[in-house]
């Protein structure tokens, strides 16, 4: 357990007390003594004395070894020459000048690590700072590994590595680290607050990570945090970390193919890991240093490379960094982007919605290359997407039939290639009672494109799979209205009751993209028309009936098919259910006829005169009026034909007579004036 | 006064009244009824949206109707009137000499006219009713009591079917509808070219309207009538003054009216049974 008084933060003053021991241990180990004995008690002789002291370069400094306190650590019983190898059969007192223990005799392979890593280089080169065995393992005092006191315990190893590398040191400031605040960063990443708060000594220290021993940069290829061993060494602890990452990111990718990124460290920054995903900064402000510029435009085909940091942080992906989706990028390039061959894919993190894509039709004629295919981009956007309850966003409801209609309006590019029944569909939607509900009304709830056709499943109507298969549409439209789905499928035009071929589904009658609302005057008239497209004769013989004569003059206020058959819970009549069985017809009457009786049901709704067999009696009536008539216009009309050129003879006849008249009054005139003058 | 304007009365102003309101219903109840028997041609949609509507067409329709049968009624009033106060007996009113029942002159001219039409003699010497009056006449009470009686079932139908059964209703339907075929396509051509289109009467013959012919035209017209006013000497009892010119033209601008009507109801009729008959 670690105490409690343990800062989560090492302080300087701790750093600074332990460092003084250590140097003490140093200065006693490396004063020169003289003896010539082979046997630890010869050497104990001189230097289980306290006052035993030895110089070094004019230095002088206590050679004191407690023999009792020896032989408790580890290497209690190790001879002392095993280590002091310089001191082997040497006289007593010995020389002063000795060289460092040897702990290569024993721990043989951590000696070549140590050399070959960045510390052991460094005492090759004489580096004074760098660390040799005894730095961190102390002197005559190793406890083990386990041992909580010693100085590699798993807790302790953050202090003792950031007693170098910590804000002002002599290592931090006067040599080429490229880490900063790490001893500080480590603390209060995921990995330290495990280690140090939660005292998980599972949880990975310094070493973990970097090795107690084989420490090299990260441009080693040997490294443990070279790129390329990045995933190996996360992999250690975090074994299963690909069945948490599918959807994040291409397990394959950045396993197999761990040049590329994204490796751990690009997301997951080295010493500030945290539960909370990682933080964004650099890999971003890389990308905008050059994508800031308006200017910027594609060598190949000159479009825009822009992108508005702006828009961007105020999209939904704001969290998510340009590599993660831009993933070809290589950050060991000067221009990281240039190993990018694929478009962005939004799959590796949208994997469900991509896979539905993929069946849609859109996303099979993007397989096939189509050039007219919309991929998400051409739906959602690029940098600028926003959440589809953002009004403002692409997705957002009432913007999606005018998302639909680029490519789907009349003369675009999918209508041209459609070849199906449903034309001036934009047009029609937005007059629909759907349209008019989203545009006018600002109704979000109501179904727009994407309601019945799904946002990444269309599919044609011929397709079972699709949500407007007419197996499918019910439950389509019944995700809004599920009170009329209940209805309709318990109704003899739903499937789970009749087993009839080309039963008609919601769109059948309401039609897909005319909707209109079902009181509405057009709809009530329209509805007819299309009961009548299957009942063909049944319709006919309605609408010789007076309810069919009123409908086809455009009225409403009369009996249509649904007022007495019911809408969606239409049943056979011979079903006692039915609105017509002989249970319920005299109350379907007189819904609208008050005072209709038992023998007013009688009435033949559907009555024809043309079916001698079916309705004999109006058959009959039929053809005795009719032949009443013709048999009337036919004796009329002969009377009158011979009449019209007797007529007209006599019509003559009597203009002669006229001007007969006319000629004898004449000639009686002039004969009274004769005489009349005669008398005169 | 002129001999020329010297004119016989023939119809009284009753008769002369009903027959104008009867041309009114007749032709009101013709255009709201077509519109609604000819429901599939467009010309009947049209009309019944004139009207204002299907359910004001029908109330047009039945108001129609009630002065139909009103003006039946004050025709029968008027008749028991004629019969107590001029002729005296039913005996008169029915077998009488200017009754409206067919009797053996109808048969002696109808044989007579058809001798004629075939140019095999002379022109019939038509008396107070000719027989094809007398058939337009009774063509009305036939017709009232058919469209009538089924009408007022098609007005009623949850009352007449407490009593009949329902497929009454269609059967009614059914004559209703093509009883008044007979008798606007009766009307509007056979007795328009017998009163009115004949060449002799041609344009139109407004003795209804003004209840008088010109004595000449009567003597032409209705010989033996003439004849026996003449013998009886009764003659000059019936002898009038011709109507004012302005009285005339108006009259002509209603026949006109009624004449139009009549023949667009024709057409329409003729339009629908040739291009869209169901």
């Amino acid at each position: 357990m670690v105490k409690k008084n343990h800062s989560k933060k090492l302080n300087d003053k701790q750093i600074l007390r332990g460092s003084t021991a250590v140097l003490l241990f140093m200065l006693f180990v490396a004063v020169p003594v003289k003896t010539f004995g082979q046997d630890n008690s010869d050497c104990f002789g001189c230097h289980d004395d306290k006052s035993l002291t030895g110089t070094k370069n004019g230095k002088t400094f206590s050679v004191y070894v407690s023999e009792k306190n020896f032989t408790k650590f580890v290497h209690g019983s190790v001879p002392c020459i095993g280590c002091h190898v310089d001191l082997k059969d040497a006289e007593f007192p010995h020389n002063e000048d000795l060289k460092p223990a040897k702990c290569g005799g024993c721990h043989k392979s951590e000696q070549e690590l140590h050399a070959k890593s960045l510390h052991g280089k460094a005492i090759a080169r004489g580096d004074n700072l760098a660390p040799t065995c005894k730095s961190c393992h102390g002197g005559h005092e190793i406890l083990p590994v386990k041992d909580p006191k010693s100085s590699v315990y798993p807790m302790k190893i953050p202090f003792l590595c950031g007693r170098c590398h910590q804000e002002g040191t002599k290592v931090q400031t006067q040599r080429t680290i490229h880490q900063d605040h790490i001893v500080e960063n480590f603390s209060e990443s995921i990995h330290g607050e495990g280690l140090l708060k939660k005292g998980l000594v599972v949880a990975p220290n310094c070493a973990s990570c970097h090795t107690p021993h084989s420490i090299l940069p990260h441009t080693d290829p040997a490294s443990s945090i070279a790129r390329k061993n990045i995933a190996a060494t996360c992999t250690k602890c975090h074994v299963m970390i690909e069945e948490v990452h599918r959807k994040i990111i291409k397990g394959e990718l950045w396993e197999k193919k761990s040049h590329t990124l994204p490796a751990c460290i690009d997301c997951h920054q080295p010493h500030k890991i945290r539960k909370v995903f990682y933080e964004l900064g650099m890999a971003n402000q890389d990308c905008m240093s050059c994508h800031k510029v308006e200017s910027l435009k594609s060598s190949k085909d000159n479009r825009s490379l822009y992108v508005d940091i702006k828009e961007y942080e105020a999209s939904v992906h704001n969290k998510t960094a340009c590599s993660q989706c831009h993933s070809e990028v290589n950050a060991s390039h000067v221009r990281p982007c240039e190993t990018i061959t694929k478009k962005v894919d939004c799959a590796s993190c949208h994997a469900n919605v991509g896979e539905e894509y993929k069946k849609s039709t859109h996303g099979m004629l993007s397989a096939k290359n189509d050039p007219n295919a919309p991929v998400c981009s051409e739906c959602h956007g690029t940098h600028k997407i926003l959440n589809k309850k953002n009004p403002e966003s692409r997705t957002f409801p009432t913007n999606i039939p005018g998302l639909c209609a680029t490519c789907h309006r009349e003369g675009e590019q999918a209508a041209v290639r459609y070849k199906g029944k449903e034309h001036s569909i934009i047009e029609s939607y937005t007059e629909s009672i759907h349209g008019k509900g989203l545009m006018k009304s600002g109704l979000t709830v109501t179904a727009t494109c994407t309601g019945c056709h799904t946002a990444h499943r269309e599919l044609p109507h011929a397709n079972p799979n699709s949500s407007i298969n007419p197996k499918n549409v019910a439950a389509t439209c019944g995700s809004c209205h599920h009170g009329i789905q209940e209805k309709f499928e318990k109704s003899i035009h739903s499937s789970k009751i009749s087993n009839a071929k080309n039963l008609p589904s919601c769109n059948d009658c309401h039609s897909a993209h005319k909707i209109k609302r079902a009181d509405s005057e057009g709809f009530k008239l329209h509805i007819m028309d299309q009961c009548g497209r299957c009942h063909e004769e049944i319709a006919k013989t309605y609408f010789d009936t007076y309810h069919g004569k009123v409908s086809q003059l455009g009225y409403t206020k009369t009996a249509k098919c649904y007022d007495c058959h019911g809408a969606h819970d239409i049943l056979s009549p011979s079903n006692p259910e039915s609105h017509l069985s002989r249970k319920n017809v005299l109350k379907t009457c007189q819904k609208c006829h008050e005072g209709a009786t038992r023998k007013f049901a009688g009435y033949f709704t559907h009555a024809t005169h043309h079916d001698p067999k079916k309705y004999p009696i109006l058959f009959w009536t039929f053809w005795g009026m009719t032949g009443l008539l013709i048999g009337t216009f036919v004796l009329a009309g002969i009377h009158t034909l011979l009449w019209l050129p007797r007529s007209l003879q006599w019509k003559r006849e009597l203009a002669k007579r006229v001007k007969d008249k006319e000629k004898l009054n004449d000639e009686n005139k002039e004969a009274e004036n004769k005489e009349d003058g005669i008398d005169a | 006064m002129h001999k020329e304007e010297e004119q016989v009365l023939r119809f009284s102003r009753l008769n002369r009244g009903l027959h104008i309101v009867m041309i009114i219903s007749f032709i009101s109840l013709s255009l709201t009824g077509m519109s609604l028997k000819f429901s599939y041609t467009s010309w009947a949609v049209a009309l019944s949206h004139f009207f204002g509507g299907f359910e004001a067409t029908g109330s047009i329709h039945r108001f129609a109707a009630s002065v139909m049968v009103i003006v039946f009624i004050t025709h029968i009033v008027d008749l028991t009137r004629l019969k107590r106060k001029e002729l005296g007996s039913w005996k008169e009113l029915i077998f009488g000499k200017d009754s409206m029942l067919f009797n053996r002159k109808d048969w002696e001219d109808f044989i007579g006219s058809m001798k004629w039409f075939l140019g095999k003699g002379e022109r019939p010497e038509y008396g107070r009713w000719t027989y094809w009056e007398k058939f337009d006449y009774f063509a009305v009470f036939w017709g009232v009591f058919v469209i009538g009686s089924t009408g007022f079932t098609l007005w009623f139908p949850e009352f007449f079917t407490r009593f009949l059964p329902g497929w009454f209703i269609n059967v009614a339907t059914i004559i209703h509808s093509d009883e008044a075929l007979l008798a606007t396509g009766f009307i509007f051509t056979v007795h328009f070219f017998n009163t009115h289109l004949r060449p002799e009467k041609f344009p139109m013959d407004i003795v209804i309207f003004t209840g008088r012919m010109p004595l000449e035209e009567f003597k032409i017209d209705r010989p033996q009538e003439y004849k026996e006013l003449v013998e009886k000497g009764e003659l000059e009892n019936y002898l009038v003054e011709a109507y004012p010119p302005i009285v005339t033209r108006t009259i002509k601008i209603f026949g006109w009216t009624a004449l139009s009507l009549g023949f667009f109801i024709v057409i329409w009729i003729i339009y629908a049974m040739i291009f869209s008959y169901r």
